[in-house]
């Protein structure tokens, strides 16, 4: 089973078409990976399904970094 | 049952144009989900969609029913990637004696219902990169209408959103656009004084009212796979009455 790094590294590869090194922690979607505002809700709802949770709206608009999509599926599974 | 088959959401489907769109939706394979404000509307609308759709009881003017019946939608049926906002009201008075109630119910039901539905089909549309958004306008949103003030600007509005949201998705494929009747024969017309209906004619070069259908084909084609270059526009079908 991949840590929870690991499978949000994954997806955020995958939704935004960036190379898994790039993805560092510290890194912002829309600062770094070139994310626009929809990509960022779009990964939203990749992480959603991935880790089968609902993340509320005003939470979401928060995750803006990959440190904090780690950090909010630790918080909440 | 193929899960090649869309599902299409169209509200206010119970009769006049929301009813014809319904129609020919089912028509054109898709699987219908045709919304009413009263269980007897939901009946009907199950009733002539049979096996080619459903019917479902959902307020547009509230925020909950909006919400719930979405996602019910989405469990039972798949989630619609194509969206007909039909529903829609008219609560006619001169502007001096308008209440401030019809002003409201009007933009809430005709204008603010966009914001509610649309937002939420749109997760489903964005996950499948396909989607087909059609407002149901009307020519009085560009042309006026005296004794109107509140759906003429709901309509207005109505057609603004559909050119902002179109830029704002065409990235993922969704496309959204208006249809704007003009005077089509539904209960809503035939609402209208003798007199009144007379000199709307006089100012129609086709010289009658529009039916149901004629609205509904052009839905269907923005619908469509053939009409997907097609966004962020408004299309008149009023006989005339407005050439732009």
């Amino acid at each position: 089973m991949s840590s929870i790094e690991e499978r949000v590294q994954k997806i955020i590869v995958e939704q935004l078409g960036v190379k898994p090194e790039d993805v560092k922690s510290e890194a912002s979607f829309v600062e770094d990976l070139g994310a626009d505002s929809l990509d960022t809700v779009e990964l939203v709802m990749a992480l959603e399904e991935e880790f089968e949770t609902e993340i509320p709206d005003e939470e979401a608009e928060k995750i803006s970094t990959v440190q904090a999509a780690v950090d909010y599926i630790k918080a909440h599974s | 049952m193929s899960e090649e088959r869309k599902v299409a959401l169209v509200t206010g489907a119970t009769r006049g144009i929301g009813r014809a769109i319904a129609e020919q939706l089912a028509d054109a394979g898709l699987f219908v989900v045709g919304t009413a404000t009263s269980e007897k509307g939901a009946a009907t609308i199950a009733e002539y969609l049979g096996e080619r759709g459903t019917g479902v009881v959902m307020d547009v003017a509230d925020d909950a029913s909006v919400a719930d019946t979405v996602k019910h939608i989405g469990e039972a049926h798949g989630a619609p990637l194509v969206l007909v906002n039909n529903a829609g009201i008219t609560r006619d008075n001169i502007m001096l004696r308008m209440k401030a109630d019809e002003w409201a119910d009007v933009i809430n039901t005709n204008l603010n219902s966009l914001y509610r539905v649309s937002k939420a089909c749109l997760k489903g549309m964005t996950k499948a990169r396909w989607g087909r958004i059609i407002n149901i306008s009307s020519v009085v949103g560009t042309m006026g209408n005296a004794g109107q003030a509140n759906y003429a600007a709901a309509k207005g509005g109505v057609e603004g959103f559909t050119r902002a949201l179109a830029r704002e998705l065409g990235s993922r494929n969704i496309t959204v656009n208006a249809v704007a009747p003009g005077f089509i024969q539904t209960d809503m017309t035939d609402a209208l004084p003798e007199a009144q209906r007379e000199a709307l004619l006089s100012g129609i070069p086709l010289g009658r009212l529009g039916a149901p259908a004629e609205v509904a084909s052009a839905v269907n084609w923005l619908a469509s796979d053939g009409g997907g270059y097609v966004t962020g526009t408004t299309v008149h079908v009023n006989g005339g009455m407005f050439t732009g």
